[in-house]
């Protein structure tokens, strides 16, 4: 934190308005949170908790959005289209035992012992079966564009959005495939508060993908990919290969979208467990999060999904009374609105670098 | 070796800015490429690096031999491994990356970790400045000291060619000099250099034999002596004999006759 207090404070020299009045209003917020925190500790505990599940999920969907945006310098739209694609061959092996338009059937299922087990296979089986999508899409779409406009590239990404939902929902015929985790919609309580192991499972997901790419990125491969996003004909003098750096970013990204896409059709974004045409929404939903943390950081990936997690569970549960007015779906607009201050102070995004160069 | 011979490159398909360009870096060899401000310089290693493409620029004539393996239109990551780098003009080090990731970066094709970490020492000793500075962000580093962490960064792959494009650029005299003493340190470890500048008093008093390009082209050649004698090459290149008025193009100089050698 203390770097963004640094930042902030270094965009004038001194500290701006804009700044105080952030300041202002997030302790505001937070008096009110406390107060809260009195009135009811059970809801106020079962909301923090709902909303760190939820920003968890933004911030997995938000780091595979960066580490493509890192490499490509392109925003991914088919991440969306890429979550539902994994999350559904996960449904198939777990629910169906068989790989779609096969009668291959999942080994996995057989396994003696805790049905676990069988599922944490099937789980690593999709993880490779989404990096192998990504790496053919890589290649057949992205590749032929490395030094073509940057636009082209991310319209190329929508059209590939509409491509793969249209093949999700009509080809594969999702309507509502279920997707048992083996925690089911069980839970603990804190006191009368009660928490779903989806959540925690989310926030430990997020927490390890985050660790994951720290770590990614001060590797070989991490380096040359950090090298290849500052100057990529530098990076290419040096001997780098610049497709070989876009597909690993396509890999990672299509792994993290799809184990996005599986906690999307968990509580507690979804109670349904299962995979819907809908659930492709989700990397819309994230979208905020990655513009306000910034692009190209994944600190910012993690800050901002919590950030906004926090604030769309929040504003459901405790502004009702006051804009609910705007019909149900009000929190779905809070993101938008915490984005859209974010930018105004820093239109880079919280931990965005200012300036992206390119060749 | 390295061969370049009647090399002609095309930008956009229409922008023709080398016109049939032949030079040659004999092993263990300093030579010196220069030329005024859009001769083509940065072209010709853009061409030796597999650089072009990028550039939207092609090699429509001519070949480059390295070794005697025909490098023309070879990737740049397999000429890196060939043993040819650079040291891009205007330095380019990747700023947001710290010391020692810009050295990793420059060892990329290295994938033997002992041989990388002889590479690692190797430029530590000859940039002592650099290991004291090794966990910090490039970006803050000095212009003299950026142009050491990219020489050091192009020797981390443990080339037998060192092809400098203006090294020399936007740095003090001093500078210049501790930058030539070190061109002539790593030569003597047994590395070829490709030495690119607009300071020809500061190229050719370490090369032996210098190339000199306009437009395109080869206009003179020789050994670096005698073009620091030559009173042409003084009189374009090293500002002595200058009457000011009006600037000759070297084509114009008419007791001047054009070797050219790539035909014979
Ligand atoms: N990508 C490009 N597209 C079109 N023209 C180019 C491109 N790059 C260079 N040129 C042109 O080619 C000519 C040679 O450029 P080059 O950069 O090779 O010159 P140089 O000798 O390195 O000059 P300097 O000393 O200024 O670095 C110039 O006229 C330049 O405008
Ligand atoms: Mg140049």
């Amino acid at each position: 934190m203390t770097s963004l207090t640094l930042r902030l404070l270094n965009a004038r020299g001194s500290v701006s308005p804009v700044v105080a009045f952030m300041v202002g209003l997030g302790s505001v917020l937070g008096v009110f949170m406390l107060l809260q925190l009195f009135n009811d500790p059970e809801i106020f505990i079962q909301t923090l908790a709902k909303s760190l599940g939820l920003g968890s999920v933004y911030a997995i969907i938000a780091l595979g959005f960066v580490l493509i945006f890192k490499a490509t310098q392109t925003v991914n739209f088919a991440q969306g289209g890429l979550a539902v694609a994994g999350a559904l061959f996960l449904s198939f092996l777990v629910a169906d035992d068989h790989i779609p338009f096969t009668t291959i059937s999942n080994p996995f299922n057989d396994i003696p012992g805790p049905s676990w087990i069988g599922w944490g296979a099937s789980v690593i089986v999709a993880m490779c079966f989404a990096a192998l999508l990504g790496l053919v899409i890589e290649r057949l779409t992205i590749r032929p564009m490395i030094g073509q406009p940057l636009f082209s590239v991310a319209v190329i990404t929508l059209g590939l959005e509409i491509v793969i939902r249209v093949f999700n929902n009509d080809a594969v015929k999702i309507e509502f495939r279920s997707l048992e985790v083996p925690w089911g919609v069980d839970g603990f309580r804190i006191g009368d508060a009660f928490i779903n192991w989806s959540t925690m499972a989310a926030m430990i997901t997020a927490a390890i993908a985050f660790v994951a790419v720290y770590f990614f990125y001060r590797s070989r491969t991490g380096i040359a990919m950090r090298a290849v996003a500052f100057d990529q004909e530098a990076a290419m003098a040096q001997g780098i290969d610049v497709g070989r750096v876009f597909a690993i970013a396509w890999a990672a990204g299509a792994v993290l979208a799809m184990i996005g896409g599986v906690f999307a059709t968990q509580p507690p974004v979804r109670q349904t467990l299962s995979v819907e045409p809908e659930t492709a929404t989700i990397a819309f939903r994230a979208l905020p999060a990655v513009i306000l943390g910034g692009l190209d950081s994944a600190t910012g990936a993690l800050l901002g999904g919590l950030i906004i997690g926090l604030a769309e569970i929040f504003a459901g549960q405790y502004a009702a009374g006051e804009v609910g007015w705007l019909g149900a779906g009000y929190p779905l607009i809070v993101p938008y609105i915490v984005m859209i201050i974010g930018l105004i102070i820093r239109p880079y995004g919280l931990f965005g670098t200012p300036e992206i160069r390119r060749v | 070796m390295l061969e370049v011979a009647n090399l002609e490159v095309v930008y956009n398909e229409v922008i023709l800015v080398l016109r049939g360009l032949s030079i040659e870096v004999p092993e263990g060899e300093i030579v010196a490429l220069l030329g005024a401000n859009g001769a083509g310089k940065t072209t010709t290693v853009r061409s030796i690096a597999g650089l072009l493409d990028i550039h939207e620029g092609d090699a429509t004539k001519g070949s480059i031999t390295w070794n005697g393996e025909d490098i023309t239109n070879a990737s740049p990551s397999h000429i890196v491994e060939a043993g040819i780098t650079q040291v891009m003009e205007g330095r380019r080090v990747f700023a947001e990356l710290t010391v020692d990731e810009n050295l990793a970066t420059g060892g990329f094709t290295v994938r033997d970790k002992a041989a990388n970490a002889a590479s690692y020492d190797r430029v530590m000793e000859l940039f002592p400045l650099l290991y004291d500075r090794r966990k910090q962000t490039a970006g803050y580093l000095s212009g003299g000291e950026q142009q050491m962490l990219a020489i050091g960064r192009a020797l981390m792959s443990d080339p037998k060619l060192l092809i400098l494009d203006e090294p020399s650029l936007g740095l003090a005299p001093m500078l210049i000099e501790q930058i030539r003493d070190i061109i002539v340190d790593i030569n003597k470890q047994g590395v070829s250099v490709l030495l690119i500048e607009q300071n020809a008093m500061m190229a050719l008093s370490i090369a032996k034999h210098g190339y000199i390009l306009e437009t395109g082209k080869v206009v003179m050649d020789g050994e670096a002596q005698k073009l620091l004698a030559d009173e042409d090459v003084q009189e374009f290149y090293l500002g002595l004999h200058g009457e000011g008025g009006e600037r000759k193009s070297f084509r114009d100089v008419k007791h001047y006759k054009r070797r050219k050698r790539w035909l014979s």
